[in-house]
């Protein structure tokens, strides 16, 4: 027997101002104070403008932040009944990208709806977890002991991962597999059956290997040796490490990164912002930075702590996650300590569709909290 | 039942979550810890490194070409300057490729093949950021054109720069030689010698002095972006500007000489101050144009300039060694006058002179009859100075001759110049190894046979004779520059050659005689309407021996025998005779005789210098002392 407070207050139905006051508007304002962050560099970025890209991402973020703040009103049962669905449309997305996807940047990666962009490997990255998650939910303690049990949601997994690697976003798709990864290890996988997966993914990187682009290896083989092309795509790493090098402690200040503003770091609105601020603010500046992507891990861990259900906890991992691998991954390559893989910092870098997906996903997690009691049925309708 | 083991189930599950919860969130913050200690060690430790990286990156150091000084005259008068040059320059590393960027601006402006090899040379051994020039000197329309095709020509350029412009030209051009872009052998890795426009010295005064004239670059730190592009000027260090370099040439008496020497095939002048060495004029003849030397001159006429037979690269003045004939005589009388001859004794001259088998001739086929010293010099009696020569030997006739200058090079600050050769009995010993014949004395006597001079040793014996016997020095300039500082002095700071007034005003009397005198060689080409006469000595060196055969059968007119056999015609002379201000020497090579052909040239160049020191209202005016001593 459940005991009565608990379940009385879990199941009962909450006012919209009730759901509000659940909010943990903490975690928000420390979202803001990073897109915060992102708005001075971008103006930076410009030469001291707001245009092009201050202006534009600061509309985003408020519309981003209006739709958080929403998502984070919908119960938690919604998302587990909409998991599927969702997946599918995320899939589909995929799958229309690889077809008739624009080119951009020499890949596919956009699909253009007329008012709005998409980038499906976004949604998927959200919706490989919402199903992931739902699985495991609904997965007795004992079946996870069974290899078996495991294979549907690998293959959940490997499908959108394996599209997003066809686009090619070599990035994205570590992000996925990591993230689905960190979720199964909350779940309870057990832990050799990692050591066997990561045995046969390093067997498998000859095979992936075969599979890179030759740009895709050339990151690679240059961030081995960055210096081996100092003029070609070792530049980037390069260029990178100097702008934060000179940057020292305390920075060159705003607008005053010499290795920005002339151009000697490669997108630097987008991919390399993290070294803008870096150059322009020091240590400190991107020792603030990290501090406030530690909040926002922190408070997401807590969410996940504080969830009753396995749903709701699995999906706050598997958002936090996400996101933080998102910008360790940025922060990692402009430092030169992993490949230039191309992705963006979150909420910092210049980019539409990341700030409002970002900002759903976060919507997501921040309604894990406020239903964090609620009882989830194990399929579905069942409760 | 059901629920309670879902309960179980769910605290199992709720555990094992919050332990590896735990477990994730201290993977996540170590992961955050690597990151700021990467950026710790980026920021904090190896900041210093990656500054200097940063601004290596950022900052471009341009030179600054410091004009080259200019060389002026000793009125002032400009012989070397710097002029504006409007370029096309390419920079290898903007262009996508040189050769195609080459070819779009063969369009516009013509290139030759020739020119197309040596940019493209140019770009492979020069650093890729420096430029090269493409084509030098354009006019206006070519740089309008250009500069509307600029935007479809990455890495092309228009600059302005400064070429060497010689205004007197080839009147010059011995003098103040040339500069020249510098060879691959002289590039020390300073990159100022890498600039397109910079040019050092090859030759003449520009070469000697080359280092002073060069001055100091400057630079300029510019901060660029990541594309190459200017965007402001951080720092400029003003280089210092070449110094300027003022000759004892005179730029109008220089002109007038070289101009007068034009008239013949081949020949030089030289013309100095007598009382401080200062060299009026040095002219070579003949020529050529510096200007082309300082463009890049081609291989066609650089070899035409190699190959020509009269030599228009080499200075005569300085580098040619001609027989001095006549002009030597006065050497031969004071080192007899020193031995004890007096100058009174009489030597009969039938026309020749007899030793063992062979047959001396004089130049005046019947003979001067009884001749003396003055005689001697002033009518050029060969069989006089046989007679002398016999009985001086060569050894002390080399000693008078030394002290003269002859037979050394004497320090002028010109490249090439050469010492000529004065025979002694040890030099033909170590020379040819066999030892000195009496006969040999009778041909040194004249200045032939072995004895070598240049003309520059010649004016230099001439103004030692008659400043009163002091060994002044010939030099270019006075300025304090390249650490020789040569004072304004008179013929007396320098030290005395060592002979005996009264001596040194019989050759006065003799040389005197040789113009002024109706017996002397060169009386037809005396001065008679002017402030000043002159003095001198006139000689024709022979280049071939006579044989008896041609003797015999009569001499051959000149315009009979071919250029290359004809007489060298040399004049050695003074003016003003009563207080010898100005020494000079003339040779023609292959010119004929020295009284018809070479006395004429010294006679103009003697007026002219009169008539402009008049003009510029500089009366001569020697120290009186001097005066007293040389009369």
């Amino acid at each position: 027997m459940a005991s009565p407070s608990a379940l009385g207050h879990a199941n009962k139905r909450m006012s919209l101002g009730e759901k509000l006051r659940q909010v943990t508007w903490g975690l928000a304002l420390t979202i803001g104070a990073v897109a915060a962050v992102g708005f001075t560099m971008l103006y930076s970025a410009a030469g001291g403008d707001w245009d092009p890209w201050a202006s534009r991402q600061m509309t985003r973020f408020a519309l981003g932040f209006a739709i958080m703040v929403a998502v984070a009103t919908i119960d938690i049962r919604v998302w587990m009944k909409v998991a599927y669905p969702f997946y599918a449309v995320s899939v589909v997305l995929l799958l229309a990208v690889e077809v008739m996807g624009e080119i951009g940047m020499g890949a596919q990666r956009w699909l253009d709806l007329g008012f709005v962009q998409i980038q499906p490997a976004e949604l998927a990255k959200i919706s490989i977890v919402l199903v992931v998650a739902r699985y495991f939910h609904g997965l007795s303690h004992e079946n996870i002991g069974n290899p078996l049990y495991l294979l549907w949601p690998i293959v959940l997994t490997l499908v959108p991962a394996f599209l997003i690697f066809k686009q090619p976003k070599l990035g994205t798709t570590l992000v996925v597999l990591a993230t689905t990864g960190i979720v199964f290890f909350m779940a309870g996988v057990r832990m050799w059956k990692f050591l066997v997966v990561g045995l046969a993914g390093a067997g498998a990187v000859p095979i992936a290997w075969s599979l890179l682009r030759d740009y895709q290896k050339n990151r690679v083989l240059t961030f081995l040796n960055p210096e081996s092309d100092p003029l070609g795509a070792g530049y980037h790493i390069i260029q990178s490490k100097i702008a934060l090098g000179s940057g020292g402690m305390w920075g060159k200040g705003l607008l005053g990164g010499t290795q920005s503003h002339l151009q000697f770091l490669p997108e630097k609105q987008t991919d390399f912002i993290f070294t803008m601020l870096s150059e322009e603010f020091g240590f400190v500046g991107g020792l603030v930075l990290i501090g406030l992507y530690t909040v926002i891990v922190l408070y997401g861990l807590g969410i996940a702590y504080r969830a009753r259900s396995q749903f709701g906890r699995l999906v706050a991992i598997g958002i936090l996650s996400g996101i933080y691998l998102n910008a360790l991954i940025n922060m990692a390559m402009v430092m030169g300590l992993v490949p230039v893989v191309g992705e963006p910092l979150p909420l910092v870098s210049y980019g539409g569709t990341s700030m409002l997906t970002l900002l759903f996903g976060f919507g997501i997690l921040i309604g894990v909290y406020v239903h964090r009691d609620v009882t989830v049925p194990r399929r579905g309708g069942e409760a | 039942m059901n629920r309670l083991m879902n309960r179980d189930r769910d605290a199992l599950r709720s555990k094992m979550f919050s332990r590896r919860l735990a477990l994730l969130a201290g993977g996540k913050l170590a992961l955050f810890g690597v990151l700021v200690g990467r950026m710790y060690y980026l920021q904090v430790v190896e900041a210093d490194k990656y500054r200097t990286m940063a601004d290596d990156n950022r900052i471009n150091l341009r030179l600054l070409a410091p004009p080259r000084g200019r060389i002026l005259d000793r009125n002032g008068e400009v012989l070397a300057d710097n002029q504006l040059n409007y370029r096309v320059v390419v920079v290898a590393e903007q262009t996508g490729s040189v050769p195609a960027t080459l070819d779009a601006l063969a369009e516009i402006v013509s290139i030759t093949d020739n020119e197309r090899r040596r940019i493209l040379r140019e770009v492979a051994r020069k650093r890729r950021f420096l430029p090269v020039t493409v084509k030098d000197n354009l006019s206006w329309d070519d740089v309008s054109r250009i500069a509307v095709n600029a935007p479809d020509l990455p890495g092309v350029s228009i600059d302005v720069g400064s070429t060497r412009l010689y205004p007197h030209g080839e009147a010059m051009a011995h003098v103040l030689g040339y500069v020249a872009p510098p060879a691959e052998s002289d590039l020390t890795g300073d990159p100022l010698l890498e600039l397109p426009d910079f040019r050092i010295g090859r030759n003449g005064v520009e070469r000697v002095y080359d280092l002073a004239m060069r001055g100091r670059a400057g630079n300029s730190q510019i901060e660029v972006n990541a594309l190459g592009r200017p965007i402001r000027e951080l720092a400029r260090n003003e280089g210092e500007p070449g110094q300027d370099l003022t000759l004892t040439i005179d730029a109008a008496l220089q002109a007038f000489a070289a101009k007068r020497l034009a008239k013949e095939e081949s020949a030089a002048c030289v013309l100095m101050d007598c009382t401080n060495g200062d060299v009026l004029v040095l002219a070579s003849h003949p020529s050529y144009d510096p200007h082309e030397f300082a463009r890049g001159i081609s291989g066609p006429a650089w070899r035409a300039l190699l190959n020509n037979a009269k030599a228009p690269l080499t200075n005569k003045a300085v580098s040619g060694q001609y027989s001095p004939g006549s002009t030597y005589k006065m050497v031969v009388a004071l080192a007899a006058l020193e031995a004890g001859i007096s100058p009174d004794m009489r030597v009969f001259c039938p026309g020749h002179m007899e030793l063992g088998d062979n047959k001396f001739h004089c130049w005046k086929r019947g003979g001067h009859g009884a001749v003396d010293m003055i005689d001697g010099i002033m009518q050029s009696c060969d069989v006089y100075f046989y007679e002398i020569g016999r009985r001086l030997g060569p050894d002390r006739m080399a000693d008078m001759a030394k002290r003269f200058g002859l037979g050394q090079t004497l320090a002028l600050d010109l490249p090439g110049e050469r010492g000529g050769i004065i025979p002694t009995r040890a030099w033909k010993q170590a020379r040819t190894g066999k030892g000195w014949a009496t006969g040999e004395s009778l041909v040194a006597s004249i200045g032939q046979g072995y004895v070598l001079t240049t003309p520059l040793q010649l004016a230099t014996m001439t103004a030692r004779m008659v400043n009163g016997g002091y060994a002044v020095v010939p030099h270019l300039t006075r300025d304090h520059i390249h650490g020789r500082r040569i004072a304004e002095r008179t013929a007396s700071a320098f030290p005395p050659v060592g002979v005996s007034q009264a001596h040194l005003a019989i050759m006065l009397r003799a040389m005197r005689g040789v113009v002024n005198d109706p017996r002397g060689t060169a009386f037809r080409q005396r001065i008679v309407d002017g402030i000043w006469t002159y003095g001198g000595k006139t000689g024709t060196s022979q280049v071939r021996r006579i044989t008896e055969e041609e003797r015999r059968v009569g001499l051959r007119k000149p315009d009979q025998v071919p250029w290359r056999e004809r007489d060298h015609a040399l004049f050695v002379g003074y003016a003003p005779v009563d207080a010898p201000r100005y020494a000079l020497a003339v040779i023609v090579e292959h010119g004929g005789g020295g009284s018809s052909v070479a006395a004429p040239i010294a006679r103009e160049v003697l007026a002219e210098t009169m008539r402009l020191e008049r003009e510029r209202g500089r009366a001569p005016a020697p120290p009186a002392r001097l005066a007293e001593r040389g009369g």
